[in-house]
């Protein structure tokens, strides 16, 4: 879904969601692969009586996935206002002065 | 103490060091943040060739972060690999000493050609951040703290690209390049997460003890080669790089230069560490050898006909990495049959290794030379240009000097390593050699083109007040063309002492597991 | 931006404050509960975001200048760089606060426990950092890009052109 609204739609801000969906489903599938039938979150602190945990060490990884993705997130949108501001159009094939 | 066994972590936190205090070195004006950048970044060339000393003398250094031994121990005896480590062998340790003197290099060329731009202090942290990704991708022992560095590196490298951020091209170029980077980011994570999902280990030796060949990992490979050709500039994916080596400021295309050699590394480290021998069919190796070849002549055919300088370059760019991956290709080929590699895989390795130092130095020296003609002349554009020669009489000196090395003439570094190369690929097919001998020939055909544009001829009245670029610009740019003068000369003592072991190294894939692991496969 | 209706802002002043403190709990609280630095931080700067909506653009820069969230920045930041290396006695990065009593170094027995805050050294000095750090560099993202925004209204630009050329 993601790669479809990268590859074909014209305005830029979709394409920006597009990159967006494209990491949240990456992310998802790693918290995926921690997953342990019938497991609790795996937090320590007052837990109880519990027989087995979710792993936690995909979560860590997402969440510095996630933490990459937000800083390239804010970073395509400002570029976005920027490119805005110089060619005055959010059209990608409008902007195209770098060719050949 | 021993403060030598923290050499690796060092290479890292000194640039980590730096970038986080930049702006507090900013603060007290033009001065200090130049001082600092400079500090930092001798001291970060500094720690990176006192790492290779310490890895050639003694093999391969693994560190740990953050803890004393590379795996947790539970209280049931069961051993297993999580701590995250650095392994430092031949190979990371000969590209971090190269990727850190072409980032002084830059970063002495950047003093003064950053001049007119705002909000510096962010530009030096920006850079010392791409510097501690480049190393760290180069260093790292995991897998996923590989795909980390990769990004710290990708969102450095876009804030520096767009950083002239009034032309418009810059803006574009380095949007165009954060998607193509961001979607190749994702698939490298995926492919992570398929490695960690089936073995429970992203530590790259552990894996590789533990890998079998099954479908899952047959599209983990497709994902990691694909997307790191991707960020070398390999052809099909190499759209990108025209635009943001062209519209970067010069000091930051030299970086990128050794930002792209990074990612190469990364491929041949998952290529030769991870998969190894476990590689079935030679689909892959024929894979980067074709991609190689179309990288070159697709590289240096759009090359000739180009008008901008940097663009130029840029398309050169492309078409050697097309060499280096040609090399590696066919090191790769005969990576299974130990007669063939002592016949021609050896030693394409060995010029592979050979071109990619060779080709960082002059391709930096040549990014900025052409970053001091524009900053002296206003100008990127061939057909304005000619005449320079007469008023920057250095800058063509380092410029001949890069570009007869680019084009491979003798007596220069570029001709032993391109010679290594033809020689090993005439074993395996022998039309590969004639396709890099003729992109050679249009190599040196376009660069003679440049020169004698750009430089010769007759003076222009419109340049009749140039004059030759600052001291500190021209202090960066002959560093790199000391460097290149010196592989010239002593061809046979950097080929046994600074690639022979990088080769070894990389073909050693038991010796890089146990290293880590300890015991044997 | 303009300002909305008072009731609004009323609200919001009193919410503001919640968020920074449920943020600073969820900071401080990251090597117990799912948490730490990046999240907390998160939440404490869409305080910036929820004062922006509120009280306006004009009203925020006023009082929200760019450099006090930048200091705040570099200072987790360079907190965050010299834990690091002050754990250099074994290795970078190394846990020289945990298990030895005195700040942050409460030992904790094995099994489930009720969370004990004092433990965990230097993770929890972490934590704090790249809060600081994530508050700090969120909320100059905001404002930067409302400032932004602006620059299309003007027509000018003010004073971010002209220069670079």
């Amino acid at each position: 879904m993601g790669m479809y609204a990268i590859l074909f739609e014209r305005n830029l801000i979709k394409i920006a969601i597009g990159i967006t969906l494209l990491e949240a489903s990456a992310n998802l599938f790693l918290i995926v692969l921690g997953y342990r039938t019938g497991g609790s979150i795996p937090v320590f602190t007052l837990a109880g009586e519990v027989r087995s945990m979710v792993l936690p060490t995909p979560q860590a990884l997402t969440l510095t996935a996630i933490v990459i993705g937000l800083a390239t997130s804010a970073l395509l949108l400002s570029l976005i206002m920027l490119l805005y501001r110089h060619y005055g159009t959010l059209d990608v094939r409008e902007i195209r002065r770098l060719r050949g | 103490m021993n403060w030598q066994i923290h050499l690796p972590a060092l290479v890292l936190a000194v640039p980590l060091l730096g970038a986080f205090a930049s702006p507090v070195a900013g603060l007290g004006g033009r001065a200090t943040r130049n001082a600092w950048m400079i500090f930092i970044s001798v001291l970060t060339t500094a720690v990176c060739i006192m790492l290779w000393q310490k890895v050639i003398a003694g093999g391969t250094a693994v560190y740990v972060m953050g803890a004393e031994a590379w795996n947790i121990t539970l209280p049931s005896g069961l051993s297993w690999p999580v701590r995250i480590i650095l392994e430092v062998d031949a190979f990371s340790a000969f590209m971090a000493v190269v990727g850190s003197i072409a980032a002084l290099a830059g970063a002495f060329f950047s003093l003064r050609f950053m001049d007119r731009f705002t909000g510096l202090e962010k530009f030096s942290a920006l850079y010392f951040l791409l510097v501690t990704g480049m190393l760290g991708m180069q260093l790292t022992g995991d897998l996923f703290n590989f795909f980390v560095f990769l990004e710290i590196a990708s969102v450095a490298s876009f804030g520096l690209i767009a950083f002239w951020r009034d032309r418009p091209e810059a803006v574009e170029a380095s949007f165009k390049y954060m998607i193509i980077s961001t979607i190749s980011a994702m698939f490298i994570l995926i492919a992570v997460g398929f490695f960690y999902g089936r073995y429970n280990a992203v530590n790259i030796a552990a894996v590789a003890r533990m890998l079998q060949m099954g479908y899952a990992e047959k599209i983990a490979l497709v994902f990691l080669v694909v997307s790191l050709a991707m960020k070398c500039g390999a052809v099909p994916m190499h759209m990108w790089t025209p635009d943001a080596y062209a519209e970067a400021p010069a000091g930051v295309t030299c970086l990128l230069v050794a930002v792209s050699q990074a990612s190469l590394y990364g491929l041949f480290r998952v290529c030769f560490s991870l998969y190894g021998a476990s590689l079935g069919s030679t689909v892959v190796p024929w894979t980067i050898i074709v991609m190689g070849v179309l990288s070159m002549f697709i590289g240096v055919t759009m090359a000739v006909i180009q008008k901008e300088i940097k663009r130029l370059m840029a398309y050169h760019s492309v078409s050697q990495i097309g060499y280096i991956l040609m090399a590696l290709g066919v090191g790769l080929l005969a990576l299974r049959d130990p007669q063939a590699m002592a016949d021609y895989g050896f030693t394409a390795m060995k010029g592979g290794i050979f071109h990619i130092i060779n080709y960082t130095m002059y391709k930096g020296l040549l990014f900025l030379t052409a970053g001091a003609v524009f900053y002296s002349a206003g100008s990127r554009n061939l057909n304005e240009l000619g005449g320079l020669a007469r008023v920057m009489p250095q800058t063509t000196f380092m410029f001949v000097i890069a570009a007869a090395a680019i084009a491979g003439l003798p007596p220069f570094n570029g001709f032993v390593s391109k010679l290594l190369i033809y020689q090993s690929t005439f074993a395996v097919y022998p039309l590969l050699a004639v396709a890099a001998l003729v992109t050679s020939v249009l190599t040196l055909a376009s660069f003679v083109k440049v020169f004698q544009t750009a430089f010769l001829g007759p003076a222009k009245k419109t340049y009749e007040n140039v004059t030759e670029v600052p001291a500190s610009m021209l202090l960066g740019m002959s560093l790199l063309t000391i460097v290149i003068i010196a592989l010239t000369l002593f061809p046979g003592w950097t080929l046994s002492h600074l690639v022979e072991p990088a080769a070894k190294a990389l073909v050693d894939q038991a010796g890089y597991i146990s290293a880590v692991m300890g015991g044997g496969l | 931006m303009n300002p909305l209706s008072v009731v609004v802002r009323t609200i919001c002043d009193v919410f503001a404050w919640f968020m920074g403190i449920y943020g600073i709990y969820i900071i401080i609280h990251g090597h117990l509960t799912p948490g730490g630095g990046f999240q907390g931080g998160a939440v404490v700067a869409t305080m910036a975001a929820f004062l922006l909506v509120s009280h306006g653009g004009k009203k925020l820069l006023s009082f929200a200048k760019p450099g006090f969230y930048s200091g705040i920045e570099t200072a987790g930041l360079l907190i965050f760089i010299t834990t690091g290396f002050l754990g250099l006695s074994a290795t970078f990065f190394y846990n020289f606060l945990a298990g030895r009593g005195g700040l942050f170094g409460a030992v904790v027995p094995i099994g489930p426990n009720s969370g004990i805050l004092n433990s965990a050294g230097t993770i929890s000095v972490m934590n704090m950092a790249v809060g600081l750090e994530v508050i700090g560099g969120l909320s100059l993202i905001l404002i930067y890009m409302f400032k932004g925004i602006r620059l299309f209204d003007d027509q000018t630009g003010g004073s971010e052109t002209g220069h670079d050329r």
